[in-house]
């Protein structure tokens, strides 16, 4: 298991399942996710897995919710307009409190757009994409080794907290190649599934809904849901810290984005500039103490994504009053995937 | 004293929230009646879809999974390919089945997978009060057809029993009414059928269910219950469409 490798990241992904358990896989084609269904056509058959390329993506998200209401680790995965009508879905899996595992390797919008490399569908990850008001765990892997990390922690929170987990990318960190150490499923203690549907047996009858009609049930459920919330926000957050302890200026970034910001931030330390960078690896729950820590210190923070202004908000809804936010993105969109000598000009203007 | 009438295991004590001469109720004693023939109730997972049969797991003594509206066929292979050996079946609407979920029904039937689909007809939205579906009679009125169902703008009424068993797929597709005793014995035998195929592993098992809806209708319980067997059969006739033991 320690031999290094050399795949895609969307490969990374598949193979992360595959070592974490899941056995189920429901998706439709769509750019540049299509490796993920592919790799899992071919391997799910010969471990007795279940691969169904569905008739739609609606289809698929309830396959998964099917599955995962069964009590198996199962995955679905899509891009940007595949995500969006899976909404519908990921809206009931979240009322109906399943773990299932989602990624969206993202494309640029709105509508069909294009297929590169996009970050414009932050607020619809981590804001509940669908009806109703709900979180799901949002995980941004920015290397092929974090696809394969992140995805094999996503089944892990997906049913410690049953709700579901995306995993979010693009077309980088997707469709790039890059050295991967696989690894086996860490041992993690996980709740029984004595929620999920099996056939009653001797035992008392379950059941699977998110149809709440009874006086107070419903906000009774919410508040529960809710209260998962804070708990993912104390425990579950993941960032990383580069260089930030002595920053006077630290960069906020994830995903792909952090890949060429953190050359950035390289060559302004080559240059004699302290300048950190701060890279949430979870997008929800979003490291606020992590910002608010760093801004106790150091009052410039530069976000920069690749649309045109999503994340930022939630970094300046959790700095220090005092600090300064600033942002640069572009739209995303053939050519438009910032160089980090652009984004050193950035650095630049606002150090 | 011997026992010649009881509840079938398979449905809880309750009172059901159907209006008076619902024929709902009558098809969920049926369903009932099939699982406990098999002796399947331990292994059956019931997915309930949206509208009048959401309450699935109020009324059924067995584990169920509720469905987003129309995506039961969806969930039901997602439940089944994880459990191969339970027994599963869908129980949906018209609008549930036939109008949102055409895509799902059809797919999951053409996959074949080894499920039963209860397929309730009534020819309007009940549980939204009473507005056009896809099996609305031409000419029929509802709350959002109040001119009456105009073929030329609507489309014809979707028959979706004959539909679903030109599928290669279906290995089962009845049509069945409740409306008489005569075909309430036809429909039982049908719905039994139904699940035998499950049961017995031969794929994809259909039953179309005309239904009553006489709150929605506008109609007394007796003179709903009468157009079940005029007007609705007329269109939608009752048999079996498919039935691969016969091929």
């Amino acid at each position: 298991m320690s031999k290094r490798l050399f795949v895609k990241g969307n490969e990374a992904v598949a193979m992360a399942a595959v070592e974490a358990g899941c056995r189920y896989y429901f998706g439709y084609p769509i750019t540049p996710q299509s490796d993920i269904p592919e790799y899992l056509s071919r391997e799910l058959p010969k471990l007795d897995g279940e691969f169904i390329q569905a008739e739609s993506e609606i289809a698929s998200i309830n396959m998964l919710l099917g599955a995962s209401a069964a009590g198996v680790r199962a995955m679905t995965s899509s891009s940007g307009p595949g995500i969006s009508l899976k909404q519908e879905g990921i809206s009931y899996m979240s009322g109906s409190e399943l773990p299932g595992v989602i990624v969206n390797i993202s494309r640029s919008g709105p509508g069909l757009g294009g297929i590169d490399a996009s970050q414009a569908d932050y607020f619809q990850s981590v804001k509940g994409g669908g009806h109703g008001g709900y979180h799901i765990i949002v995980l941004a892997p920015s290397s092929v080794q974090e696809m394969y990390d992140l995805t094999m922690l996503a089944f892990d929170l997906a049913d410690i907290y049953r709700m579901p987990v995306m995993v979010l990318g693009d077309s980088v960190v997707g469709q790039m190649k890059e050295a991967l150490v696989p690894h086996k499923r860490p041992e993690t203690e996980l709740p029984p599934k004595d929620w999920a549907v099996r056939g009653k047996g001797d035992g008392e009858q379950r059941v699977v809904k998110s149809l709440y009609l009874g006086d107070g049930e419903l906000e009774a459920h919410n508040w529960k849901l809710h209260a998962k919330y804070l708990v993912l926000k104390e425990e579950e957050c993941r960032w990383e810290d580069y260089e930030t302890a002595d920053a006077e200026l630290v960069v906020a970034a994830f995903g792909s984005a952090a890949r060429i910001a953190a050359t950035a931030v390289i060559m302004a330390r080559e240059a004699g500039m302290k300048v950190g960078l701060l890279r949430p690896i979870t997008l929800f729950p979003f490291p606020e103490k992590a910002f608010f820590n760093v801004t106790q210190r150091c009052k410039k923070v530069l976000d920069i994504e690749l649309n045109t202004g999503q994340m930022v908000e939630d970094v300046r809804l959790s700095v220090v009053g005092d600090a300064e936010v600033f942002f640069y993105g572009r739209p995303p969109g053939a050519g438009s995937l910032p160089t980090p000598e652009e984004l050193l000009e950035q650095i630049k203007k606002y150090y | 004293m011997q026992q010649v009438f009881r509840r079938p295991l398979s449905l809880k004590d309750v009172q059901t929230h159907f209006c008076p001469g619902c024929h709902h109720g009558t098809i969920h004693r049926l369903v009932a009646e099939a699982i406990d023939e098999y002796g399947v109730q331990k292994r059956t997972i019931g997915i309930a879809s949206v509208g009048c049969s959401v309450f699935l797991y109020s009324y059924f003594n067995i584990d169920v999974v509720e469905s987003p509206h129309g995506r039961a066929p969806a969930v039901a292979t997602g439940v089944k390919r994880a459990k191969p050996d339970s027994i599963v079946f869908t129980y949906q609407g018209d609008g549930d089945l036939a109008a949102i979920g055409t895509s799902e029904i059809i797919h999951a039937a053409n996959r074949g997978e080894q499920i039963t689909v209860i397929f309730v007809n009534n020819t309007t939205y009940g549980m939204t009060g009473g507005q056009m579906a896809p099996t609305t009679l031409v000419g029929q009125k509802t709350s959002t057809s109040p001119y009456g169902r105009n073929q030329a703008k609507d489309g014809a009424p979707l028959r979706m029993a004959e539909l679903m068993a030109q599928l290669e797929g279906v290995a089962f597709s009845a049509r069945v009414a409740v409306n008489t005793s005569r075909n309430l014995f036809e429909a039982k035998k049908q719905i039994k059928n139904a699940f035998r195929y499950q049961v017995e592993g031969k794929g994809f098992s259909f039953i179309e269910a005309l239904s009553a809806c006489p709150t929605n209708w506008g109609m007394d319980p007796l003179r709903a219950n009468e157009r079940v067997g005029t007007e609705m059969c007329d269109y939608f006739k009752l048999g079996v469409f498919k039935n691969v033991e016969n091929l």
